[in-house]
C-alpha cells in the first residue's frame, strides 16, 4: 500500500519534474505573483483593467512563440483568429444589450443598433446561435480554429512554409478587414461593435465586474502557459525544434511534419481567440483595427521583443512594449511611430532572442554567481545540514 | 447583374474598367517589378517598399513645386527629371539600409520582415513629420490634362495613357538590364547558386547592395508615376504593399513575366468587378481567389526552377 504511493508519488513528482525542468516553475511563480498579486495591489482599477486588456495580447504572443519561434511559422495573421474570437464575444453581448425594450426607438427593435442604422430588418442567420452563451464559449475556440486548420492543411499539406506562409497570411488579415469593414450592416463596419453592457445580466462596466475579469484573464493565461510549457517539453515540442531546423532529415525520419504544423498553428489560433474573448469583455467593444495587418505585425514584435523561445518572456514582452506605447503615446505622439519602428530593428537586429535571451545571457549566470558566493559566505550549518542529508539520500 | 444595361453600354462599361484596370495594373507593375527583383532574386522581404515609393512619389511633389516657383517656362517636362531624381534617391536610400541592415539578415528572412516593417514605420513618421499627414497631389503639366475620345462612351485620359507608356518602358528596361546585360548576367548566376558564382569570382555582396538599390529606385520610379493618377499621403505605401506581395507570390517569385502576367490578371478582376460591387467586395473576392489559387499552386503561375 505504502510502496504503491511512493510509487505514485514518484511519478507525479517525475512528470512535474520534466514538465517544469531547472527554473522554470520558480518563472511561472514568479510571473504568477507579479500579474496576480503585486499589480492587482499597486495599480488602480482603471490602470489594472488596461494591463488587462494588454494580457490578452500576451495570449497571441504566447501562441507565436510556439508557432514561430519553436515551430518556425511566422504568421502575420494572428489578429484575424484574436478578432474572431473576440467578434464571437462580442456578437453574444451585443444581441443580450439590443433586447426589444431598450432598443425600442429603433425601427425594427430587438437587433443591434448598426443594423438598423443600415436599414436591415431582420437578424442575419449567422447571428442567430450567438443567443445561446454555451454556443458561443464554442464558437469562441472552435470557429477560429477549424478556420485556423482549413489555412494549416491547405498551406502544409502542400509544404508551402516560411516567406509565403508569412505573406499569405498577411493577405488573409487583410481580406478579413476589409470584408468586415465593407459588410457594415453585417459586423459594425469599421467602428466594429461597440456599446456591451452585460453577461448574462451581470454589468461588465463596473469596477468590481473588471476586477473579477482581470482574475478571469489572469486565470486562462496561466492556463494557456501551462498548455504552452506542455507542449514546449513534450515530443511534439522537440519535433517542432527539430523541424524549424531540418525540416527534410524529420520528414525522413518517418514523422508526418504537416500534422505536427497544423497542430501547433490552430493551438496559436485557440491561445489568440481567448485572448480576443478576454478583450471584447475587458474593454467593451471589439473593432477591425484588431484584426487587420498592422496590429497583427505588432504581436510578432511583443513576442520578438520578449524572445521568441520563451514562453514567459512572450507576456513580460508584450507588457513592455504596450506600456511603452502607452506612455509614449501618452506624452511624444509623433515619437513612437520612431521608437517602434527601432524597437523592430533594434530586436532583430542586436537582440534575436529578446529579453528573454538578455536574461539567459546577462541575469541568469549573475543570479547564479551570487547564489554561489551567498552558499560560500552563509555559515557552516547549511553545509553541516547538506553532508548529513546526502549520505542518506544515497 | 448585367441584366440592367444594353449590350452596347456593357461594352464601354468593360472598355472602361477594363482601362481604369490598366492603370492599376501600371501601378502593380512598376511596384512588383522593384519588388520581385528584390523578394524574387534576393529573398529578402521588403516591407518597407511602399515607403520606397512614397519616397518617389514625394521627390516629384517637391520637383514640381520647384519648377512652378523657380523655372515656371520648364514646367511641361519637370515630370523627366522628377522621375531621375526619385530614382536615384529611391536607389540612394535602398543601397543605405541594405549596407546598414540587410546585409546582415539574408540568412534569416522572416527577419528581414520584421525589420524592414520596422524601416516603414519610421519612414512613414518622417514623412508625417516634414509633409504633414494630409494628402498632396502635383499639378499635372497641360499636356498630360484631358482625354482622348474614342468612341462616344469611350474616352481614355491622358494621363493614364502616359502612365501605362512609361510602364512598359520601364518594364522592357528592367528585362534589358537582367537578361541581356552583363551585370544582370551576374544577378541571375547569385540567385542560382550563391557559392559558385562567388567561386567564378563575382562580388555577391555588390551584386545584392545593387540588386537591392536597383528594386528600391524602381520604387521610386513607381512612386513618381503614382503622383500622375492620385494622391499622395504617408501611409499611402501601405495600402499597397499587401496587394503588391500577391502580385509577386502569385506570379512566380523569380519570375518577371510572371510578376507582370500576375499583375495583369489582378489588377483587370478588380477593376472589372468593381463595378458592379462594391469595391471592398471587388477587392475581397480577388484577393481571396488570388490566396486559394495560391493555395492550389504555391509556386505561382510561372515558377522557376532554382536551388535552394
Amino acid at each position: 500500500m505504502s510502496l504503491n504511493n511512493v510509487s505514485l508519488n514518484n511519478v507525479s513528482m517525475h512528470s512535474i519534474k520534466t514538465l517544469f525542468p531547472k527554473h522554470d516553475i520558480v518563472y511561472l511563480a514568479l510571473l504568477a505573483l507579479f500579474l496576480g498579486v503585486f499589480l492587482p495591489m499597486t495599480l488602480d482599477i482603471f490602470r489594472l483593467n488596461l494591463v488587462g486588456k494588454y494580457l490578452t495580447y500576451a495570449f497571441v504572443a504566447v501562441g507565436l512563440v510556439l508557432c514561430w519561434g519553436y515551430g518556425g511559422i511566422l504568421s502575420l495573421g494572428q489578429g484575424v483568429f484574436f478578432g474572431l474570437g473576440g467578434y464571437c464575444m462580442a456578437m453574444f453581448l451585443k444581441l443580450e444589450s439590443s433586447d426589444p425594450e431598450s432598443t425600442k426607438i429603433q425601427s425594427t427593435p430587438g437587433i443591434p443598433d448598426f443594423m438598423d442604422w443600415n436599414q436591415i430588418t431582420d437578424l442575419p442567420w449567422f447571428w442567430e446561435p450567438f443567443y445561446s452563451l454555451p454556443f458561443t464559449i464554442i464558437a469562441i475556440i472552435a470557429v477560429p480554429s477549424i478556420f485556423a486548420y482549413i489555412i494549416a492543411v491547405a498551406m502544409f499539406k502542400r509544404r508551402v512554409g516560411g516567406v509565403y506562409f508569412a505573406i499569405i497570411t498577411q493577405a488573409i488579415a487583410s481580406i478579413l478587414t476589409i470584408l468586415i469593414i465593407g459588410q457594415q450592416g453585417y459586423t459594425g463596419g469599421v467602428n466594429g461593435i461597440t456599446d456591451l453592457r452585460t453577461l448574462l445580466g451581470w454589468d461588465i462596466r463596473t469596477d468590481s465586474a473588471k476586477y473579477v475579469l482581470y482574475y478571469v484573464n489572469f486565470f486562462f493565461l496561466m492556463a494557456c502557459l501551462l498548455t504552452a510549457q506542455f507542449v514546449r517539453k513534450s515530443k511534439l515540442g522537440r519535433l517542432l525544434v527539430a523541424m524549424r531546423g531540418r525540416e527534410d532529415r524529420v520528414r525522413f525520419s518517418g514523422y508526418d511534419v504537416s500534422s505536427f504544423k497544423i497542430f501547433v498553428f490552430c493551438l496559436g489560433a485557440a491561445f489568440s481567440a481567448i485572448g480576443g474573448a478576454m478583450f471584447t469583455l475587458q474593454v467593451g467593444f471589439m473593432s477591425p483595427s484588431f484584426v487587420g495587418i498592422v496590429p497583427s505585425i505588432e504581436m510578432v514584435i511583443f513576442c520578438a521583443v520578449g524572445g521568441r523561445l520563451s514562453i514567459f518572456g512572450a507576456v513580460y514582452g508584450t507588457l513592455l512594449v504596450n506600456w511603452a506605447k502607452t506612455t509614449f503615446s501618452e506624452s511624444f505622439p509623433e515619437l513612437w511611430l520612431f521608437a517602434m519602428g527601432a524597437l523592430f530593428i533594434g530586436v532583430v537586429m542586436a537582440f534575436p532572442s529578446g529579453l528573454a535571451g538578455i536574461y539567459k545571457s546577462h541575469i541568469e549566470p549573475f543570479i547564479a554567481r551570487s547564489w554561489e558566493k551567498l552558499k560560500r559566505s552563509a555559515p557552516t550549518k547549511p553545509v553541516a545540514m547538506a553532508g548529513s542529508v546526502s549520505p542518506l539520500g544515497k | 447583374m448585367f441584366s440592367d444595361y444594353t449590350s452596347a453600354e456593357l461594352i464601354s462599361i468593360f472598355a472602361m474598367q477594363g482601362f481604369a484596370g490598366l492603370i492599376l495594373f501600371s501601378v502593380f507593375v512598376l511596384m512588383a517589378l522593384g519588388l520581385a527583383i528584390i523578394f524574387g532574386q534576393m529573398g529578402v522581404i521588403n516591407m518597407a517598399h511602399g515607403e520606397f515609393m512614397i519616397l518617389g512619389a514625394y521627390v516629384t511633389y517637391l520637383i514640381s513645386n520647384l519648377f512652378a516657383s523657380y523655372l515656371p517656362s520648364l514646367f511641361g517636362i519637370y515630370f523627366f527629371i522628377a522621375m531621375i531624381i526619385s530614382f536615384v534617391a529611391a536607389g540612394a536610400l535602398g543601397a543605405l539600409v541594405e549596407w546598414s541592415f540587410i546585409r546582415f539578415l539574408y540568412q534569416r528572412p522572416l527577419d528581414t520582415l520584421l525589420a524592414t516593417w520596422g524601416l516603414s514605420l519610421i519612414l512613414q513618421q518622417i514623412y508625417r513629420s516634414v509633409f504633414g499627414a494630409r494628402e498632396v497631389g502635383v499639378t499635372l503639366p497641360d499636356w498630360l490634362m484631358g482625354s482622348i475620345p474614342l468612341t462616344d462612351t469611350i474616352e481614355i485620359p491622358i494621363n493614364g495613357l502616359f502612365v501605362m507608356v512609361l510602364t512598359i518602358a520601364i518594364a522592357v528596361a528592367v528585362y534589358l538590364l537582367m537578361y541581356k546585360s552583363r551585370w544582370g548576367c551576374q544577378v541571375r548566376a547569385v540567385v542560382q547558386n550563391r557559392p559558385m558564382a562567388a567561386a567564378v569570382g563575382i562580388n555577391t555582396a555588390r551584386i545584392d547592395r545593387i540588386t537591392f538599390a536597383l528594386g528600391c529606385g524602381i520604387a521610386g520610379v513607381a512612386g513618381s508615376a503614382f503622383t500622375m493618377i492620385g494622391s499622395t499621403g504617408p501611409t499611402a505605401g501601405q495600402l499597397y504593399i499587401v496587394d503588391t506581395f500577391l502580385v509577386v507570390v502569385f506570379g512566380g517569385a523569380a519570375s518577371l513575366l510572371g510578376t507582370i502576367a500576375s499583375a495583369f490578371t489582378i489588377s483587370q478582376a478588380q477593376s472589372t468587378m468593381e463595378f458592379f460591387l462594391s469595391g471592398s467586395m471587388a477587392k475581397v473576392l480577388t484577393l481571396l481567389t488570388v490566396v486559394i489559387i495560391l493555395m492550389i499552386r504555391p509556386q505561382g503561375l510561372f515558377a522557376m526552377k532554382v536551388r535552394k
